[in-house]
């Protein structure tokens, strides 16, 4: 007779060995390494905490110290590698293997321990891929998570930064996993219950309050006038005629231009309540001008931001907060609201080439895809109409039925034509190619597919590919926005000259704008202080950014 | 450091009468840019100074474009550059000839 409850045994053998070092379900810090020990068995796969912004530091160092005897060979499936820590494990043994979404902060050093063969990749993975993974062939044995507090039952509130924490407690509680939190402090009643008590089995109380990254904070005191003439451009060629309402923006400096040109250029251009209403985002510091300003109706984030939480509990006509008042964040929802729900993403890379395909993969740097490439994508799965996807669908389809032609998805790419120490945005043929042949892989890590890609804008005006007929006439409309690149200068000026006449490539003068009037005077805000100063004092941006 | 020289002849002559601009900074990835009225209505010359090596070409096409646009006729560039990218570089030019087309004060 076949036993079916194999997990569940093992599940309950793992509880009742950790058990022992807990009160209740409480264990000390100082027992977390011998917790490691007692509930992790060799080659596991464990979902280590690491999201994009909030990091299980504590129970990283924790398993970084376990007795390689006890504990070898894991296979981390988690979202981030963000914390030196996180590759420690490799370099001592601890882990082996790796499945991921995003790398931003080890980017190097990962790429140097993949070559060196430190690491045994699985893939690199988008954020609802890896997700999507966890529950059907990546579900881990063990979670290990991070968490603002606790009550004596183990009923977690993770604080703005829920991110990852639910979905991976998800997919380890309900399929014989342990979870196990660290958490700042441990209370008797938690402001608000993220994740309830039976879905916990360890809690482990830190010495220190988990490591927080804040990455979504602009100077706009850094945006030049490059980024701001890029974001007039977007804002008339793009956001104005497809009247796009729900939209997610990258993190860059020029989407930052963008949301501080809301409330001064689109106020002028008459576009409040017509466009960037609606979004799929983290509290971005530089968008409180145009949220005060009342151009924001509604705001779902993936995460939270350092310095936003009193701002973003005193506007919760905006945001999505809990019955205690603070951000409830959700990577894996608002990942699926920026795929399905969106009618535009705009960001910046590092490449794009010939065909518009685009990475920010360089040969020494493996950053991973973290959202990007779900937020850049056409949704096949999409059935519901709206104006600025039904347009750009007529756009690229002219002649196909109306009632049978797929909508599109607004991709949209912006950047300077050089970008960091001159490096050139447009190149024949990306790093992420060399990286592939390098490291053998049977995919190379590209970012947005050229074929998902539908407007390119620089400083030397907007392309629009839906717009072009075939693969030379792409070409030559990513040439024609290139500048001074050596892609752009091998362009066929004749060709170029006449899809600007066919509107595929509009330059700023075919837009009514002079590169001369993208100033600095034309941003709602030009410092941190002035976004201190237009959320009423709500804000309070990091250490690092306050220069008063 | 790399010299060097671009000689054009533009369409018409520069507006305004202002005889001398001044913008940019020498500065890393910036430049400031000279405008001088000197020369010949027809005539523009560009004397530039560079702390980037190699950029000859990428110069010659920037340069030749900002002599199509703006039609500069009768003035001189002296040009210090920090390594400016060519947008910068395009964008410096465009407020040296704005600013010589203010009528003199």
């Amino acid at each position: 007779m076949r036993n079916w409850q194999q997990g569940r045994q093992a599940r309950d053998a793992r509880i009742e060995a950790g058990a022992k070092l807990a009160k209740g379900k409480i264990v000390e810090a100082r027992d977390a390494t011998r917790l490691m020990e007692a509930v992790i068995r060799p080659g596991d796969r464990v979902c280590l905490e690491g999201d994009n912004q909030k990091q299980a530091d504590l129970l990283c160092r924790a398993l970084l110290a376990v007795d390689l005897a006890k504990v070898n060979g894991l296979h981390m499936v988690q979202s981030g590698i963000v914390l030196p820590e996180h590759l420690d494990l490799f370099d001592r043994g601890v882990a082996k293997r790796l499945d991921y979404a995003y790398s931003g902060p080890q980017s190097a050093r990962i790429a140097r321990m993949l070559f060196g063969g430190k690491i045994e990749l699985g893939a690199v993975h988008t954020y609802l891929e890896l997700f999507a993974r966890y529950f059907i062939d990546l579900t881990p044995q063990v979670a290990l998570i991070a968490a603002v507090s606790a009550d004596r039952d183990g009923n977690l509130y993770t604080g703005p930064n829920t991110e990852d924490t639910p979905t991976v407690v998800e997919a380890t509680a309900f399929k014989n996993g342990v979870v196990i939190a660290q958490v700042n402090e441990i209370v008797d009643k938690v402001p608000r219950v993220d994740i309830p008590a039976d879905r916990v089995q360890f809690v482990v109380e830190a010495d220190k309050p988990f490591f927080v990254e804040p990455l979504f904070t602009r100077d706009p005191g850094a945006i030049t006038e490059g980024q701001i003439l890029t974001a007039m451009l977007a804002i008339k060629a793009i956001y104005a005629p497809y009247g796009v309402q729900r939209l997610n923006h990258g993190i860059g400096f020029s989407t930052a231009a963008i949301e501080l040109l809301l409330p001064t250029c689109g106020e002028r251009l008459g576009l409040k309540g017509k466009v960037a209403s609606h979004f799929a985002l983290n509290p971005h510091p530089a968008l409180i001008p145009a949220i005060e300003s009342g151009w924001v109706e509604q705001i779902h984030c993936f995460g939270s931001e350092v310095g936003m939480d009193d701002y973003i509990r005193a506007r919760s006509d905006v945001f999505f907060t809990g019955p205690d008042g603070s951000l409830r964040s959700n990577r894996a929802f608002c990942q699926t609201a920026g795929l399905y729900a969106c009618d535009m993403f705009i960001g910046s890379t590092l490449q794009i080439d010939l065909r518009g395909n685009s990475s920010t993969v360089t040969t020494s740097r493996i950053a991973g895809f973290g959202g990007a490439p779900n937020m850049g994508a056409d949704a096949r799965g999409r059935r519901h109409p709206s104006t600025p996807w039904l347009q750009a669908g007529r756009e690229a389809d002219p002649d196909g039925s109306a009632l049978l032609r797929r909508g599109r998805k607004l991709v949209v790419q912006i950047g300077e034509t050089f970008g960091e120490k001159n490096a050139p945005l447009f190149v024949e043929k990306l790093d992420a190619l060399a990286l592939a042949e390098k490291l053998k892989l049977d995919l190379a890590p590209v970012m947005i597919y050229g074929d998902d890609v539908t407007h390119i804008v620089t400083e030397e005006g907007v392309a629009n590919l839906l717009l072009c007929r075939d693969a030379n006439e792409r070409e030559q409309a990513i040439r024609g926005v290139a500048g001074y690149t050596d892609v752009g200068r091998n362009r066929d000026k004749k060709m170029v000259q006449h899809l600007r006449e066919r509107g595929v490539i509009r330059r700023p003068e075919d837009l009514g704008i002079d590169p001369l009037d993208a100033d600095r005077s034309m941003l709602a805000a030009r410092s941190i202080k002035d976004l201190v100063r237009w959320s009423g004092g709500l804000y309070a941006p990091p250490s690092q950014f306050r220069n008063w | 450091m790399e010299d060097l020289s671009f000689h054009h002849q533009a369409r018409s002559r520069a507006g305004g009468t202002r005889q001398m601009a001044i913008i940019g900074v020498v500065a890393s990835g910036n430049l400031e840019v000279l405008a001088e009225r000197v020369l010949p209505e027809t005539e523009c010359r560009l004397e530039i100074k560079t702390a980037a090596e190699g950029f000859g070409e990428v110069w010659d096409a920037v340069v030749a474009d900002f002599v199509e646009r703006y039609s500069p006729g009768g003035l001189k560039f002296s040009i210090n550059d920090g390594g400016a990218r060519p947008d910068t570089v395009s964008l410096r030019l465009a407020q040296a000839v704005r600013l010589m087309a203010e009528d003199e004060q």
